[in-house]
C-alpha cells in the first residue's frame, strides 16, 4: 500500500489586476500555476528526492502535502484516505504522522525555548501523554538525533552551532514518530563538513523508524546521495521520475540532462560537458500551451508547442514527460 | 606575481578580547591564474577579502610581513592612493550576494559607467563602448544596459556585477561566493562566463575565487587554498591538492563532499565545529577535531611546511600522511575522535 498518493495536484495563485487595469476593465486576472498536475506515489520507508530550480513549485507541493494550504485541484491520498475529506479527528492524527524539517535552523527554532521544550512541544500539543512519558520520549529523541540529552536539554538555540540546531529541528520532527517526513532543503544553511552527518542521521533514522521522506533540494549532488528515487520538476510539472541512479547516470528528459550536466564535480581532472539548454527559467504565469520546457529546449518539435506531454513510463519505474520518447 | 601576501594577520579588538580572524596567512597569485580559497563559514574568508581591499574597520589591527600588489606595498600605502590607484584599476571585486549589490534606482549600465568615470577621464561614448563589450562577454544584450536591477533575474544581476568589476581592466578580480544561492544552471552559465572572460581579455586577468563550494573551486582553480579558523591549512596546485592531500582537514573535506559521479561513495562528516577565534590560540586549531592528533599538536602552532615546491601544509604530522590517507576513508576514524556535532 502506498503511503502517499498524489494525483493531478494543482496549486494556482491568482494575481489581482492592478487598480488601473480594473478601472479600465476587461483585464482577466493572471494565473500563476505553481504546481500544475503532479502525480506520484510513495512507498513506506522510501526516500524520494525532489529537485528543480527555484520557483519550480517544490515547496508549494510540500505545503499542499503537509495540508498547510488547500490545493486548487487534484487529490492527495494518505494511506488511501483523501486528506481534503478528513474529519477533524483524522486531521489531528494526520498532523502527528506527517512532519516537516525546515530549511533554516537559525530561523525555525523559537529562541526562548530550551532544547527540551522545543522537542517536547509537539508531544504536548498533539498527544495526551503525561509528564513523565513526555520527558522520557523527549530525552530519547534528543539522544536519537545525536545530541547528548543531559548536556543539551537546557540549552537555548543561540548556544548551539548550525549543525546542532538542525539536529534539534530533526528531533522536533521525529518526536511524534511520523510516517512521512518532508525535509525542505535541510542542509542549505549548513557547512560542508557537517552536512554528511545530518544526511546520515536522516537516512539512519528513516531506516530505523521506517518513515518515508520527501527530500527537497536544488542540489543534485546531495539528492544523488540520499534519495532512492528522484523526481525532477520544471515549472510546476514533473519532468522525470525514476530510481536515482538511473536518472543521474542516464537522464532522458532534455531538462534533466541539462540539469545534471551543470552540476560541478569535486575533481579538478573532470571536464564538465556544456549543458544543452537555452535562455533563462520562465515564469509560471499563464504558461503557453504544450510543454513547459519548450522555450528552453534545443530539441523542440511542433507537437511540443501544442500538446502537453504526459508523464509516461518508458521503462519499469522510470517515467518521463517528453514527446521524444 | 600579481599578489603576494606573507604572514598576514587581521585581528579585531572586541569587548571580549582579540578575535584573530586572519592569523598568519601566506599566499601568492600569479599572472593569469585562478586561485580558489575554500573554507567553512567563520573561517576568515571575508575578512581576508576586506583586508586585501583595505575595507576592514579602523579598529582592526592589520599586520603582515609582506602584502604586495604587483610589487607595490598595499598595506602601508595611504588609503587615498589605494582607492585611486589600486581599487578597480588593479583589483576588482565581485561582492558576496552581488544580487543585492546593485542600486535599485539607477540603470545597470549607468552604474557601470559611473564606476569608469569616477576613475578615468573617458567620455560617455567611450564608457558605453567598454560596458557594451563587457555585457557582451558575460552574455547580456547591450540593450540590457538601459534596464533597472529589478528587471534582471538573479543570474543576470550576478553577471552584470562581474562585468562591472572588469570595467577598468583590473589585473586581479576578487570574487566572493559568486554563485552561492543560484540555481545549478545559472551557476553553470556564470562559471562559463568567467572562463570566457579569461580567454578573451587582451591583458591577462587573475582571479581570487572564494567560496565554500569545493566542486566550484575544483572546476575553476589552478591552485587551491583550504582555509580553517583564520589560517591556511593547505595550499597547492588543484590536481595535487585533490590527488595527494596532506592535511587531515583536507582529507576530511574530500570525504564529506557529495558528487554525482560517485553515487555509491559513503560520505563522512568531520565531527565538531570550528573553534571560536577569540583570545590566544596555541597549537593547531584543527587539533580537537582531528583524528590523528598527538599531544604536540596542541602545544605549538604548526609551521607552514613546504612539502613539495609550491605545496604548503600547516601540520606537523605530514610524515605519517600515507597512513592518514588510508585511515581517512574509514568512517570509524572520524567517529572516534570527538563527540558528535
Amino acid at each position: 500500500m502506498a503511503i502517499l498518493d498524489v494525483s493531478d495536484l494543482k496549486q494556482y495563485f491568482y494575481l489581482e489586476p492592478t487598480f488601473l487595469a480594473k478601472l479600465v476593465g476587461g483585464k482577466k486576472p493572471r494565473i500563476i500555476k505553481a504546481v500544475d498536475g503532479m502525480s506520484f506515489s510513495m512507498e513506506p520507508g522510501e526516500i524520494l528526492g525532489l529537485a528543480g530550480e527555484s520557483g519550480c513549485g517544490k515547496s508549494t507541493c510540500c505545503l499542499a502535502i503537509a495540508k498547510l494550504r488547500e490545493p486548487t485541484g487534484g487529490t492527495i491520498r494518505y494511506k488511501e484516505n483523501d486528506i481534503a475529506e478528513m474529519s477533524k479527528k483524522e486531521i489531528r492524527k494526520y498532523r502527528r504522522e506527517v512532519q516537516l524539517i525546515f530549511q533554516d535552523p537559525y530561523e525555525s527554532l523559537n529562541p526562548r525555548y530550551t532544547v527540551f521544550d522545543l522537542v517536547a512541544e509537539p508531544l504536548r500539543a498533539l498527544t495526551d501523554k503525561n509528564k513523565a512519558e513526555i520527558r522520557e520520549r523527549t530525552l530519547e529523541t534528543i539522544a536519537m538525533a545525536g545530541l547528548e540529552p543531559e548536556e543539551y536539554k537546557n540549552r537555548y538555540p543561540h548556544q548551539m552551532s548550525g549543525g546542532e540546531r538542525q539536529r534539534v529541528g530533526i528531533a522536533q520532527a521525529l518526536v511524534l514518530e511520523p510516517n512521512l517526513v518532508i525535509a525542505d532543503e535541510p542542509l542549505s544553511m549548513l557547512d560542508v563538513s557537517i552536512r554528511a552527518g545530518i544526511l546520515d542521521l536522516i537516512r539512519d533514522l528513516s531506516e530505523r523508524m521506517n518513515f518515508s521522506c520527501i527530500y527537497v533540494s536544488h542540489d543534485l549532488s546531495i539528492l544523488s546521495n540520499i534519495s532512492e528515487r528522484l523526481m525532477i520538476m520544471y515549472l510546476g510539472r514533473i519532468m522525470e521520475l525514476g530510481i536515482t541512479k538511473d536518472v543521474i547516470t542516464e537522464p532522458y528528459h532534455p531538462y534533466a540532462q541539462a540539469l545534471i550536466a551543470a552540476v560541478p564535480i569535486p575533481d579538478p581532472a573532470y571536464t564538465r560537458p556544456i549543458p544543452e539548454i537555452k535562455g533563462e527559467v520562465a515564469q509560471p504565469i499563464d504558461p503557453p500551451p504544450g510543454c513547459r520546457f519548450q522555450t528552453r529546449c534545443l530539441q523542440v518539435m511542433d507537437i511540443c508547442r501544442n500538446t502537453e506531454p504526459p508523464l509516461k513510463e518508458i521503462k519499469p519505474g522510470h517515467a518521463v514527460a517528453c514527446h521524444l520518447y | 606575481m600579481i599578489l603576494e601576501i606573507e604572514n598576514l594577520k587581521t585581528h579585531y579588538q572586541t569587548e571580549q578580547g582579540v578575535v584573530k580572524a586572519n592569523d598568519g596567512i601566506s599566499l601568492s597569485i600569479n599572472e593569469n591564474e585562478v586561485v580558489g580559497l575554500a573554507g567553512e563559514s567563520g573561517c576568515g574568508k571575508s575578512t581576508l577579502i576586506r583586508t586585501l581591499i583595505r575595507l576592514v574597520p579602523k579598529s582592526a589591527h592589520v599586520a603582515a610581513d609582506k602584502m604586495e600588489f604587483k610589487g607595490q606595498d598595499i598595506l602601508s600605502m595611504p588609503e587615498k592612493d589605494f582607492r585611486e590607484k589600486i581599487l578597480w584599476r588593479g583589483i576588482g571585486l565581485v561582492p558576496q550576494s552581488a544580487m543585492n549589490a546593485l542600486n535599485p534606482v539607477y540603470r545597470v549600465g549607468d552604474q557601470c559607467i559611473e564606476a569608469i568615470q569616477a576613475h578615468t577621464n573617458y567620455d560617455k561614448a567611450e564608457c558605453e563602448q567598454i560596458v557594451k563589450k563587457l555585457f557582451d562577454a558575460v552574455g547580456l544584450q547591450a540593450g540590457m544596459m538601459k534596464a533597472y536591477p529589478h528587471e534582471f533575474s538573479g543570474g543576470m544581476r550576478q553577471r552584470s556585477m562581474i562585468a562591472m568589476s572588469l570595467v577598468l581592466n583590473p589585473d586581479l578580480v576578487i570574487m566572493d561566493e559568486p554563485t552561492t544561492g543560484l540555481d545549478v544552471l545559472v551557476q553553470e552559465r556564470i562559471l562559463r562566463n568567467i572562463k570566457e572572460i579569461r580567454k578573451m581579455s587582451e591583458s591577462s586577468v587573475s582571479i581570487l575565487l572564494i567560496t565554500h563550494d569545493i566542486s566550484v573551486i575544483a572546476e575553476m582553480s589552478d591552485r587551491i587554498g583550504i582555509m580553517y579558523a583564520g589560517r591556511l591549512m593547505e595550499f597547492a596546485e588543484s590536481m595535487e591538492l585533490f590527488n595527494e592531500p596532506y592535511h587531515p582537514y583536507t582529507l576530511g573535506l574530500k570525504n564529506a563532499f557529495p558528487s554525482i559521479q560517485a553515487l555509491e561513495r559513503e560520505l563522512i562528516s568531520i565531527p565538531g565545529s570550528p573553534p571560536s577565534l577569540l583570545g590566544d590560540l596555541p597549537g593547531c586549531l584543527f587539533a580537537f577535531r582531528c583524528p590523528f592528533v598527538i599531544p604536540e599538536c596542541e602545544k605549538e602552532r604548526p609551521p607552514d611546511l613546504e612539502i613539495k615546491p609550491g605545496h604548503f601544509v600547516h601540520c606537523i604530522r605530514t610524515d605519517h600522511v600515507e597512513e592518514f590517507r588510508k585511515l581517512a576513508g574509514d568512517k570509524k576514524t572520524w567517529q572516534s575522535s570527538t563527540s558528535a556535532t
